[in-house]
């Protein structure tokens, strides 16, 4: 079950439409990250609305998504997180420490918009100065 | 009672499988969502470990009675290469595959009877059950 990625001006959004398998979700880093390159994005959403349940595998994939896609320059933030897959990770002694996560697609939006805002001020460059 | 589900676990389509089914046993034996969720997770770490270190194996899941408690019973048996350390096995974080170590102990957390048995060059089993609380 292939994950589709969109593009959203400065973002790709990857919409999890039902349970992954292990391959699926390792597939789904790597065209993420590929495409976080190819399309100069500055921000990934993962919605994992429809996940069944969140194991360790899926757990450490997403961690992995999330440090790589900055290591790429790019945010990322985990929506969609349901009350009975929170409940097991926990349970599970599960976190997503360092991972930006957020209640829904509109939730994430906004939090990108912030963060890369953020970002585009502290990459700004300085202007040499008597030189032109 | 007598409904049992007997699994093979070879690919990673069939760990997923698994918990499917046995998040709608769970649910036939009336346990919540949430705690639907929790089984589906602790067959979902039990049947990677079997595809990770046996390769192949088995999973059968049925309904259990316990006086007036209902309860979902997973059994997990593969004939793989055994578990040498086991007291190292059920220690959270610890991995021999770079995983993030919490397959077994993350199983054991999960539900509420856990039982691991392994020999060396024959295999593992692992029996464990949920209950559901009494209301």
């Amino acid at each position: 079950m292939e994950v589709p990625i969109l593009r959203q001006g400065q973002y790709l959004i990857a919409s999890i439409q039902s349970a992954l398998t292990d391959a699926d979700l390792s597939h789904l880093r790597e065209a993420l990250i590929a495409q976080v390159g190819r399309s100069r994005c500055r921000g990934v959403i993962v919605d994992v609305t429809a996940l069944d349940v969140m194991d360790s595998f899926a757990v450490r994939t997403l961690r992995d998504i999330a440090h790589m896609a900055r290591l790429r320059g790019a945010e990322t933030v985990i929506v969609g997180i349901q009350p009975d897959v929170a409940f097991a990770m926990v349970q599970l002694g599960l976190t997503l420490k360092g991972v930006a996560t957020v209640l829904d697609l509109e939730e994430g939006l906004a939090f990108l918009d912030g963060r890369t805002k953020e970002r585009t001020l502290e990459v700004k460059p300085r202007r040499p100065s008597g030189r032109g | 009672m007598g409904e049992e589900l007997r699994l093979t676990i070879a690919a990673d389509v069939d760990v997923v499988e698994a918990r499917q089914q046995g998040r709608a046993l769970a649910a036939v034996a009336g346990f919540s969502s949430g705690e639907q969720t929790v089984i589906a997770a602790a067959i979902s770490e039990i049947a990677r470990n079997i595809l990770m270190y046996a390769k192949k194996g088995e999973i059968t899941l049925s309904l259990v009675q316990n006086g007036d408690r209902q309860g979902v019973s997973v059994v997990a048996t593969d004939q793989g290469p055994g578990i040498h350390d086991i007291d190292r096995a059920m220690q959270y974080g610890y991995s021999t595959s770079h995983g993030v170590g919490a397959g077994l102990p993350g199983a054991k957390r999960l539900m509420d009877e856990f039982d691991l048995k392994s020999v060396v060059g024959q295999g593992t089993t692992v029996t464990m059950k949920k209950w559901r609380r009494a209301i």
